[in-house]
């Protein structure tokens, strides 16, 4: 792609009846399931994952094969739907394996094409909500240059550090010098050692493998190139999360700021508030509208797709960290504590910030593609 | 009476160039035998340049004039007059004056300003103070007062105006709205240099003006409500077609960042990605902005737009004056001109840093579009005020 490349076919930016209505669903499941306290309860809990919810959210209402075409098991829909699941996500800051496994695991094995076999076989417990796979590189991976594959060596022995939600894995997909295998997490030789992470909300571990055995799923070039495609979705839905979590922090503080009175009038009215509330508002619109560039541009296969997302995690990353430090701020003291739910917000954007590529990265992805070389 | 779609826009646009084939028609002919086709602005009623047809097949009627090298009218020069008073002479205006002023405001034969802002009245607009008084004769209003900054009015043939026809009233409600004749005796206009070099808009001094009944917009005292409407459709730009990417400020800015490799620096490339990521996502709001717009739904982001537009001009302009370094000294020229539009392209980095400091003044500051996209948008709670249920000349000026 060069700087002149324009988009073919003009993105869809809105959300369709259909999209409206997984929302709803998903909305209502997690207001059910998944509040706050809850969420507090459960990060403080040897198991942040909800199995029950897990089960309800990814096979009742059956998102998590929304990738995933009818004939391998899933519901055939697409990024755009997936991205509305990871917007209510986002603002519910739930913790489940929904990115690493429904997104990143399942694109990744998606872009390998098999039609049967095992990358097959696995895609359907994947779709039906049955197993919960991870790829096993640092959740800090940018889909650009990710040199994770070579901490493997062939015979399946080495360390990768932060994987994302490995704990509740079943299936690790783990990228070596020779191609991509999928190993199960309870075979011998595998450890996954919970590490204390920022966001409690999304768990990291450290994971060893010693003369692990596992199946290869594909050589070294199908390998690279579909590990790549499964971290670009990632980094693309992320933006939706980010947008979820940015859109949850301000509806909270303008909340908040109405009903709170100091000086004999609601701190809402005071326009140095104001203006920073209405600041945030056009940063969470203009968020909306690049999350959803990026979703439908992976949705539809556009050549832009590349940028798209490269522009989306440049620009919401930015935005949810915004949110959620201003939802801090105008929150006052009880913004600090532990009972609010306002923490779980800034440690889930800021560790998003650096999940899948910086906004640094992404910006030198955009350099390169735009043609905007650094001097 | 048949549905107006596509294929039959693209008829009627065809059968309008076999009738004024563009090679051998004027321009302003074609303009006026377009306007009478319903092929201005389809979204119009029929008889007023329109065909009661959704807004969003406007393209297909441009594109197909484009390619056929139809003249067009001028929207940049014709700005006020389409965006502002158009919408408000539709809503607001009685048949004839429908009639009288949509054909010649569109064709650009009669350019429009805008008489709202006052030197004691500016973003408090409805503290302006300048006088309508009726006359017991004929019932034709005697205007008095000072208007300024406005844009445009020492080539405009036609003014929207507001003025206060009833002191004793609250200051929302004792207002006026009228269409002024520049012509007129009385109305004088005086040109106001600015940042730029150039006298873009104007002080405009109304003496005794008279201006006939008939040319009220909307009744007596309700002027106010009038005047929302030209500033809302003044704040929404609805753009009607889509940009390209690099379609902005960003585009010479970027380009030149590719054509000259000596001017680079890491701290001008780290601004510059950060700053080309904010117009890209800009331009993708616009976009979805468009779609909700064609779609029905439209939604409040339309008042946040001109915010950010505002912002990414200031700072991208800012950035290219650094970039050309020595180059970035200099200044095409500061002779006093009275120029008949805005032309931020085709002019140097300079200009386009200085003129878009006007950005978030114009058209409703950037203070004040916050204030009301918290309030209307947002529904925080509005200032407290003391100016409500005063009447206007009772107010402390
Ligand atoms: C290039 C240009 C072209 C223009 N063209 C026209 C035209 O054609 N016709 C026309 O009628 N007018 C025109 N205007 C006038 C324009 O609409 C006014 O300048 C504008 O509304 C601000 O009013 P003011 O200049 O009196 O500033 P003021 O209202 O005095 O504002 C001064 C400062 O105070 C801030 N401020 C004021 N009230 C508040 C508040 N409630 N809360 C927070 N901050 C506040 C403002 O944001 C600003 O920063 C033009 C202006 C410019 C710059």
């Amino acid at each position: 792609m060069t700087a002149q490349t324009e988009e073919t076919v003009a993105p869809d930016l809105l959300y369709s009846e259909a999209e409206d209505d997984l929302r709803a669903a998903v909305r209502s499941l997690l207001a059910d399931r998944s509040d706050a306290p809850t969420v507090i309860a459960r990060i403080e809990s040897d198991t942040p994952y909800d199995p029950q919810l897990w089960r309800a959210l990814g096979a009742d209402i059956g998102t998590a094969g929304l990738l995933v075409p009818e004939k391998l098991g899933g519901q055939g829909a697409g990024h755009r739907e997936a991205a509305v699941v990871l917007e209510e996500l986002g603002r519910s800051v739930t913790p489940a394996p929904y990115l690493t496994s429904a997104v990143v695991a399942t694109e990744t094995l998606l872009a390998l094409g098999s039609e049967d076999g095992p990358v097959a076989e696995l895609l359907a417990e994947l779709a039906a909500g049955r197993k919960v796979a991870v790829l096993a590189v640092p959740f800090s991976a940018a889909p650009e240059g990710s040199s994770a594959a070579e901490a493997v060596t062939g015979s399946l022995d080495g360390t990768v550090t932060a994987v994302a939600d490995a704990a509740a894995a079943d299936v690790l997909l783990v990228p070596t010098t020779d191609g991509l295998y999928a190993v199960e997490t309870d075979a011998p030789g595998v450890t996954v050692e919970p590490l204390v992470a920022l966001d409690r909300t999304r768990p990291l571990a450290t994971v060893t493998l010693a003369a692990a055995t596992g199946t290869c799923l594909a050589g070294t070039e199908a390998a690279r190139s579909a590990l790549r495609r499964g971290l670009l979705a990632g980094a693309g839905l992320l933006a939706s999360e980010q947008l979820g979590l940015a859109e949850w922090c301000l509806t909270e503080t303008v909340r908040y700021t109405r009903e709170r009175h100091q000086f004999n009038r609601p701190i809402g009215s005071f326009q140095a508030l104001k203006h920073r509330m209405a600041q945030l508002w056009l940063e969470v619109v203009s968020a909306r509208a690049a999350a959803r560039n990026a979703a439908d541009a992976l949705a539809t296969g556009s050549p832009d797709t590349p940028l798209a997302v490269a522009v989306a995690q440049a620009y919401c990353s930015k935005v949810a960290v915004h949110a959620a430090e201003e939802c801090i701020q105008l929150h006052g003291g009880i913004g600090m504590t532990w009972e609010h739910p306002a923490h779980l917000y800034l440690k889930r954007a800021k560790a998003d910030a650096i999940a899948y590529g910086t906004a640094g990265s992404h910006r030198e992805a955009i350099a390169e593609l735009m043609e905007l070389p650094a001097p | 009476m048949t549905a107006i779609d596509a294929p039959e826009l693209r008829r009627r646009t065809r059968e309008l160039l076999a009738a004024h084939p563009p090679a051998t028609t004027g321009r302003t002919d074609f303009l006026r035998a377009r306007f009478d086709a319903g092929l201005a602005w389809v979204h119009y009623p029929a008889g007023l340049g329109g065909l009661d047809a959704p807004r969003s097949l406007q393209p297909v009627v441009d594109a197909e004039l484009a390619a056929a090298g139809a003249p067009d009218n001028d929207p940049r020069r014709i700005g006020i007059g389409l965006g502002m008073a158009a919408p408000t002479i539709l809503g607001f205006g009685t048949d004839e004056q429908k009639r009288r002023f949509l054909r010649p405001l569109w064709v650009g034969e009669e350019v429009w300003c805008q008489l709202f802002s006052e030197p004691g009245a500016g973003s408090d607009l409805a503290a302006l103070g300048t006088r309508a008084v009726r006359e017991e004769a004929d019932g034709d209003w005697i205007v008095d007062g000072q208007k300024v900054w406005t844009s445009s009015a020492h080539v405009a043939r036609w003014a929207i105006l507001i003025a206060r026809t009833d002191p004793d009233l609250p200051k929302h409600r004792g207002i006026s709205y009228f269409i002024c004749d520049m012509t007129d005796p009385g109305v004088e206009v005086r040109p106001l240099r600015q940042i730029t070099g150039e006298a873009e808009f104007n002080e405009v001094f109304l003496t005794g003006v008279r201006i006939p009944d008939s040319r009220r917009l909307g009744p007596v005292g309700a002027g106010w409500k009038v005047a929302q409407t030209t500033l809302m459709n003044e704040r929404v730009s609805i753009g009607g077609s889509r940009i390209p990417r690099e379609g902005g400020m960003i585009g010479p800015v970027a380009r030149t960042w590719r054509e000259r490799p000596e001017l680079r620096t890491h701290d001008l490339h780290q601004r510059l990605l950060t700053l080309w990521v904010e117009a890209e996502v800009a331009r993708l709001a616009g976009e979805r902005l468009r779609q909700q717009l064609v779609a029905g739904q439209p939604g409040p982001e339309g008042s946040g737009m001109k915010l950010a537009f505002a912002r990414l001009n200031q700072e991208i302009s800012g950035l290219e004056v650094e970039l050309l370094g020595e180059e970035g000294l200099l200044y095409s020229d500061w002779t006093m001109r009275r120029p008949d539009l805005v032309d931020f392209t085709g002019r140097d980095a300079g200009y386009r840093y200085l003129r878009s400091k006007g950005n978030s003044i114009e058209g409703g500051t950037s203070e004040v579009l916050l204030n009301i996209v918290a309030e209307r948008v947002l529904g925080l709670p509005a200032e407290p005020r003391n100016d409500k249920d005063v009447a206007w000349k009772d107010l402390s000026r």
